[in-house]
């Protein structure tokens, strides 16, 4: 069924009580074309894409707990693309392109809210990275503006640009269409056109193991029988090293805590993005009206899902000094995810050493972003078995040969 | 918040301390007989482990030395604290 004003309407009439299924829970069958691993974000756009760009429909997406539960659910949902470096721009910004359209696309509104996002400038490094990296993503064709101080006050009037605060702001880069973006709704809007197409979304199925023959893989063994595959995509964030170990391989990721919590609901006060990596905290209000904040990772490896307390008062401390009027919200709750980070903050999309297996992880703190184009570039991958210019350069290979994309910093926020 | 035991000072609030990843990793001893593949494996390449994991840490904020902790990523209980320099001791429960 298509979403349209009118079906709108006709189920207000009946209370909302008849709005079909979105998506089915069909069982495994024996073998499919791809095999994909994670049905977050990334894995069902990747999905999606395999079934409408690629024509390969005949794919099952496996999920361990319940689908969009992971990090896609547990992010500050900004969406933007002012990236440094040439090869982060391209992707990030097809994402954007992607994202732009994406309601219609997908039939199921996402919610994106181009509001713009700033990126503050605290002292003169962060004021000649911030305009470094505003020419950078000019040339690349991605829309960046670097405000001054004032500018940045009219911008956004509540926040404090005294130059008497401990860390003042001394300007500011602005890209105009970053925005923020409906988390869940990605994960099912993703899922039910996937499903539409015929891709299998199979929750409760956590993979035990891969079957790998002479050097390739024939299928996953899961908690619901082996399922046989051509090709298998392995986008399971934080748990992507536990996968390569089953496997038989290493990967240069660290999976950490990353959390971020929300305010009680307020009046509509903050209608930007605001980051700053100086001081460390992103804030901006959703539709429901909390503030919706996030910062840095916990530093230890962890699997939990949860952080240290201490985390949370510094990033609470960099909020109250950017915004004084926000020191009596009360937080509402907090919570964590688990981010697979990789040492040059950019991400491992395609071939593993084993043959057939492709991963496509690392995204670290920042993969909410990147959810479409990620998705469309890695089925791309899957499809013909080679990369797509645009995830050629993020090769697991790259740590071989030494072509590191250093987005630590460049990325706008410290990673 | 974790309670680190350093061997050193006694059990101290983690605020004191600053990560530093996985331990054990040697620096090779004839590195310019290192292949790329070999240089990977010892720069990037981690284990990064779902359960006991042998980690480093500094205690920046005390007495400035470098030690070893055995934790589980799972539950985050600290399962032993030793010294740089010493090996991993075996503990009996591997489980979270």
């Amino acid at each position: 069924m298509r979403h349209s004003i009118f079906s709108l309407a006709r189920n207000a009439l009946s209370h909302h009580e008849r709005w079909p299924r979105q998506w089915r829970s069909p069982s495994p069958k024996p073998a499919y074309d791809v095999v994909i691993i994670g049905a977050g974000g990334h894995g069902l756009a990747t999905a999606y894409y395999l079934a409408k760009e690629h024509g390969i429909s005949n794919v099952a997406v496996l999920e361990k707990g319940w689908l969009g539960g992971g990090n896609t659910g547990r992010n500050t949902t900004i969406v933007r693309s002012n990236y440094l470096w040439d090869e982060s721009a391209a992707i990030y910004e097809k994402s954007l392109k992607l994202w732009e359209g994406l309601s219609r696309d997908l039939d199921y509104n996402v919610m994106l809210s181009q509001r713009g996002v700033l990126n503050l400038a605290h002292n003169l490094h962060d004021i000649r990275e911030g305009r470094r990296r505003v020419y950078a993503n000019q040339l690349c064709g991605i829309d960046a503006e670097w405000l001054s101080p004032a500018e940045v006050k009219a911008f956004c009037p509540i926040l404090n640009t005294s130059p008497a605060i401990r860390y003042p702001v001394l300007g500011s880069t602005l890209q105009r269409r970053a925005g923020v973006a409906r988390h869940d709704a990605v994960a099912w809007g993703y899922a039910r056109a996937a499903d539409a197409r015929g891709v299998d979304v199979i929750e409760n199925c956590e993979v035990t193991g891969f079957r790998i023959e002479q050097g390739r893989v024939m299928g996953v063994e899961t908690t619901k029988g082996f399922i046989g595959a051509r090709a298998v995509g392995c986008v399971a964030a934080g748990h992507s090293s536990v996968l390569a170990q089953m496997a038989g391989f290493r990967l240069p990721i660290q999976s950490h805590p990353l959390q971020a919590l929300v305010s009680e609901p307020i009046k509509p006060i903050l209608d930007c993005v605001v980051m700053s990596a100086a001081v460390h905290v992103y804030v901006s209000q959703s539709d429901k009206g909390e503030l919706v904040i996030g910062a840095g990772i916990d530093a230890y490896n962890s699997y939990a899902q949860r952080g240290s307390f201490h985390v949370i008062e510094s990033l609470m401390g960099a909020l109250i000094e950017l915004f004084p009027m926000f020191s009596r919200l009360k937080m509402m709750r907090s919570w964590g995810g688990i981010v697979d980070v990789c040492p040059d903050a950019s991400p491992i999309i395609g071939a593993t050493p084993v043959e057939g297996l492709y991963f496509n992880c690392g995204w670290g703190t920042g993969g909410f972003k990147a959810i479409p184009g990620s998705g469309w570039a890695f089925a791309y991958n899957l499809a013909k078995g080679e990369p797509h210019a645009l995830n050629a350069p993020f090769s697991l290979d790259r740590f071989r040969t030494g072509a590191l994309i250093d987005e630590h910093g460049a990325a706008a926020v410290s990673h | 918040m974790l309670l680190i035991d350093c061997p050193y000072c006694g059990p101290r609030d983690e605020i004191e301390f600053r990560y530093g990843g996985e331990a054990h990793i040697a620096r090779p001893l004839a590195p310019d007989t290192l292949d790329d593949h070999a240089w990977s494996e010892f720069l990037f390449m981690r284990d990064n482990p779902k359960g006991v994991t042998a980690e480093r840490w500094v205690h920046v904020h005390g007495c400035r030395r470098w030690f070893n902790v055995l934790r589980c990523t799972v539950s985050h209980r600290i399962m032993a604290v030793y010294r740089a320099g010493e090996s991993r001791p075996a503990i009996e429960d591997r489980a979270p």
